[in-house]
């Protein structure tokens, strides 16, 4: 009972959160919407018994990458949405379609598969060790490409991001002082 | 049959000279194009030389498979040749006068730039010819038949460059293939029911079956479009019209093909299927009654047309007429025999016409022409014997033979007096018409023009006929003084052909000639037992009707001596009477022109209208052209799914994505 | 007793938002935010089976996933400052250059 009374009050606060991210005009409102979604998710996973992805999930995601999400907004002085012309497809295909979509999944999910096992708070089995040992036992590669790509996403992002200037002055060292002018004279054009 | 080795030499010597002198003549000195043809067909010639002396009729036929070619079943079809009398008659025929005609052909068409492509084509024709005439089989008669066609599509068109030449060589060529299309259905037939095309399997088979004397049957539908065949090869009506064209072509290129060898090849066919025609009467008379039709009708023409090679073209129509006059009543042997003394005086009156045309300068208009026997009086001796021969004059050649089959066409149990009275008539037009052209070329004063190459006259006075723009482009190297006699080179064959017109016809004195071919029309023994009989009996009226015949000639020769040399204002004034009758049989009875209307006309309108705006333009470029249209409006159309913009793009998928769970939601219910 | 369906229909609503916020804004960003909703949406249906089935590897493998989406965000927020560089807007209509 107690069960079902949690899931239904962060279920409800979830889907408000998400249909708040679609009403919102302001991207800050909606990366807070989505914070609050993040968060009523972790109680969720701890509703399932999921005590390391819990935590995980308000660490990692609501903690760093909403975080990244943030400061970008703020970096780009992201203001309200203009309304432009959008595109005709999307709203007359795409929105109709993933509604049947939906639908459909649910129709044959629903009413098909039994109930979950309840948990108490004491004995939450998704522990650490647990997970730890799977990781680094049967799943060890992909956990060390897990690592590679990320190292990958760093160099990645940084040199997406950086300025056309500053990869002109590494390169400033090796090449002649002509060139270094040129290069700069590009890069003040934007 | 006894094999003979050497039977498939005759045809392949010419056939090198051909590829020699086709394929390294154009760097070659005219010496040794010269010597090149020369010595092939003289080879041949020898051969055939050789082939008749070594000839003897207990051991003949010969025969030689040269190779494999076809084997389908019980069906089978081999390169052989094959040598009997009636081929050895014929071999001698084609190799001689065929020699004759290229020695001259060295002296005519010297000065032109085509010399090598010349004398390549003759060869060639001179293989065909030969394989046509050894052939043992209906389809190597086949390829002979078409080759010939061939050779004279291109000797025809000779000056290609020429539009009135090129246009004749067209005509010549598509007039045959009418022809060939009734021989490729008998033949068609005769592999249907005697499961071969060997003259010996056919015949033997023939010769089993029963006459038809009631209505249609096989042999009779087989003789029928052999003879469709024959009439479009050795043009009879209705389809002879191609050869008063073909004199667009060189005139050795008239004598060889259109006179002495190439249109007898329709006689010699019918001749060699006498085995089936002799069981089909119907088809017998078929061909008499078109041979005296031919005959008259072609001489009629004769009379008054103006170019010299005209007229002659006509005569030979004409005279074509008169040996299937006497395949149709049954005397194989004397339209054999005509169509030999016919080779000797026709090929002689082409090349002394030629001749004539060579000394004044290209000119062909015979009112250009006249008292010429001054200037030339070797070709106007030659011409003279050739003219008189044709004409039917005792002792010499075509008496004899003209004689025969004029006697066989009365007598004959097929003929009838019908058949010997156009004949006699026929003699009497053609004596007219060759005594008119010899006064207008040879006597008289001389109307052409003197001194300089004065063609410009001579093309502007020029009407009616309408070859008449063949001021020849072969050129003259020699300045022109005036009319001349032309040089030995040319002379010679001339005066050899003079003396074959003279004597040949001794042959058939006595019957020798026919006994001779007797053995190949094997019902020949039952006509000469017939004839024999028939001699006795109607001994007095075989000379009457000789003496009328004669008579026939005389008076076409007095009726020319009035009207050409004793009054010359005379024709005009009667051709002037008679008006629109003479206007017709000057042009040719408008034959041409009801071709035209009739079958020429809708053909191409119909294939214009139908196959290229209908079939090629609308549905074959229209499918083609429609498909890439299609292609590109689908194309049009899709690319707009390429917008850039992300949303849209994003729409897309989540529509697929639906229809993809739609489908597996859908797999799993059922 | 919560049945799984519920979990998994919590799942899916959250999934059609994502897509929706896809379909129907125009800031880039947002966009991305609606990406990290709809990988959310899926976390939850992986933990979900994992407790029906009482197997691990679900969590673990919504472990990867969120590895995944962390990298993902890093490097497409780079590539958001790249083209704002550019074209000095953040309305995604406006970046359509590669059309037919």
């Amino acid at each position: 009972m107690l069960h079902l009374i949690l899931f239904l009050f962060f279920g409800a606060i979830c889907v408000a959160g998400a249909v708040n991210l679609l009403v919102q005009s302001h991207p800050i409102n909606s990366a807070l919407s989505l914070i609050v979604v993040m968060a009523s998710l972790a109680a969720e996973y701890l509703l399932l018994g999921a005590e390391f992805v819990a935590a995980v999930q308000v660490i990692v995601y609501a903690g760093a990458i909403m975080v990244l999400f943030l400061i970008t907004i703020m970096l780009l002085n992201a203001g309200k949405e203009e309304h432009t012309k959008g595109s005709r497809v999307a709203t007359l295909i795409g929105v109709p379609g993933v509604a049947i979509g939906a639908v459909l999944v649910a129709w044959t999910l629903v009413g098909r598969l039994s109930t979950t096992h309840s948990v108490s708070i004491g004995a939450l089995w998704g522990a650490p060790n647990d997970i730890a040992r799977l990781l680094f036992r049967d799943f060890l590669l992909p956990f060390e490409v897990t690592s590679v790509l990320i190292l990958i996403a760093i160099m990645g992002a940084v040199v997406l991001a950086s300025r056309p200037e500053a990869i002109a002055r590494r390169h400033h060292s090796t090449a002649p002082p002509q060139e270094s002018r040129e290069l700069v004279a590009t890069g003040k054009d934007h | 049959m006894t094999l003979n080795p050497y039977l498939w030499l005759v045809p392949l010597l010419p056939l090198a000279g051909a590829a020699l002198n086709g394929f390294f003549g154009r760097r070659w000195s005219k010496h040794v194009i010269s010597a090149v043809a020369l010595v092939f067909c003289g080879a041949a010639f020898a051969m055939a030389l050789l082939l008749a002396a070594g000839f003897s009729s207990a051991s003949a036929p010969y025969y030689y498979d040269l190779a494999h070619w076809l084997r389908s079943g019980t069906f089978q079809v081999d390169f052989s040749f094959y040598l009997d009398q009636l081929s050895l008659v014929m071999l001698l025929v084609v190799t001689g006068v065929g020699f004759l005609i290229h020695i001259y052909s060295v002296g005519y068409m010297w000065d032109d730039d085509g010399y090598y492509r010349f004398m390549s084509y003759l060869n060639l024709f001179m293989f065909f010819m030969l394989t046509l005439v050894l052939a043992k089989n209906y389809l190597v008669m086949f390829i002979g038949w078409e080759g010939v066609g061939l050779a004279s599509y291109l000797l025809i068109g000779f000056w290609f460059t020429k539009d009135s030449a090129a246009a004749a060589g067209k005509k010549a060529f598509i007039v045959n293939r009418i022809g060939d299309f009734g021989f490729l259905i008998a033949l068609f037939l005769m592999i249907k029911h005697f499961e071969s095309l060997d003259f010996t399997h056919v015949f033997a088979a023939v010769r089993t079956l029963p006459t038809e004397t009631a209505g249609v049957g096989l042999l009779t539908a087989i003789g029928l479009l052999l003879m469709v065949g024959a009439a479009g090869k050795s043009a009879q009506i209705p389809l002879y019209v191609w050869l008063p064209d073909a004199m667009e072509g060189p005139t050795p290129v008239s004598a060889l093909i259109h006179a002495a060898t190439m249109v007898t090849a329709g006689v010699y066919m019918v001749a060699r299927s006498s085995a089936i025609f002799e069981r089909a009467p119907l088809a017998m008379m078929v061909v008499a009654i078109i041979g005296t039709l031919t005959a008259l009708f072609a001489a009629t023409i004769g009379i008054a047309q103006t170019d010299i090679k005209k007229v002659l073209a006509y005569s030979t129509v004409s005279q074509l007429g008169y040996m299937f006059m006497a395949c149709g009543v049954g005397a194989f042997s004397a339209g054999i025999f005509h169509l030999m003394t016919h080779a000797f005086f026709k090929g002689l009156l082409f090349l002394a016409a030629g001749s004539v045309i060579h000394g004044i300068g290209g000119e062909q208009d015979m009112r250009k022409m006249g008292g010429l026997r001054v200037y030339m009086p070797v070709t106007f001796l030659t011409m003279s014997v050739a003219t008189f021969t044709i004409a039917g004059f005792p002792p010499l050649a075509a008496y004899f033979s003209k004689d025969e089959i004029l006697w066989k066409a009365y007598s004959s149990p097929n003929g009838s007096w019908v058949y010997w009275l156009l004949g006699v008539i026929t003699a009497f037009i053609t004596s007219f018409y060759m005594f008119r052209l010899w006064f207008m070329t040879f006597f008289g004063d001389y109307r052409g023009a003197i001194a300089h190459e004065d063609d410009k006259s001579s093309r502007a006075g020029a009407p009616s006929t309408h070859a008449q723009g063949g001021s020849a482009p072969h050129g003259h190297g020699h300045g022109h003084g005036g009319p001349h006699e032309s040089p030995w080179v040319m002379l010679g064959p001339l005066v050899i052909l003079a003396i074959l017109s003279f004597v040949g016809g001794w042959v058939g004195i006595g019957g020798r000639f026919e006994h001779f071919l007797a053995p190949v029309f094997q019902s020949g023994a039952a006509e000469i037992a017939h004839e024999t009989a028939g001699e006795t009996a109607g001994k007095g009226t075989e000379t009457l009707l000789m003496l009328i015949s004669v008579g026939a000639a005389v008076l076409g020769f007095l009726l020319a001596w009035t009207l050409y040399f004793r009054r010359p204002q005379l024709p005009a004034r009667i051709a002037a009477s008679l008006g629109g009758l003479y206007e017709a049989v000057s042009h040719k009875y408008y034959i041409d022109e009801l071709y035209r209307v009739l079958f020429i006309k809708p053909l191409i309108d119909g294939s214009t209208t139908i196959l290229w705006h209908g079939v090629d333009q609308g549905v074959i470029d229209a499918a083609v052209n429609d498909s890439a249209t299609a292609a590109r409006h689908v194309s049009d159309n899709a690319r707009h799914m390429q917008s850039g913009n992300l949303r849209s793009y994003a729409g897309w998928i989540a529509a697929g994505g639906a229809v993809v769970v739609a489908y597996m939601v859908w797999m799993g219910v059922r | 007793m919560v049945p799984l369906s519920y979990y998994l229909v919590l799942s899916g609503i959250l999934f059609v938002c994502g897509v929706l916020g896809f379909l129907i804004k125009r800031n880039i960003i947002t966009i991305f935010m609606s990406i990290e909703l709809m990988l959310n949406g899926v976390n939850l249906s992986f933990v979900a089976f994992a407790a029906q089935w009482h197997d691990l590897r679900g969590q673990v493998f919504v472990f990867f996933v969120m590895v995944v989406a962390a990298a993902e965000a890093a490097v497409g927020l780079a590539i958001i400052i790249a083209v704002y560089r550019t074209r000095e807007t953040l309305n995604v209509d406006q970046v359509n250059l590669l059309k037919l």
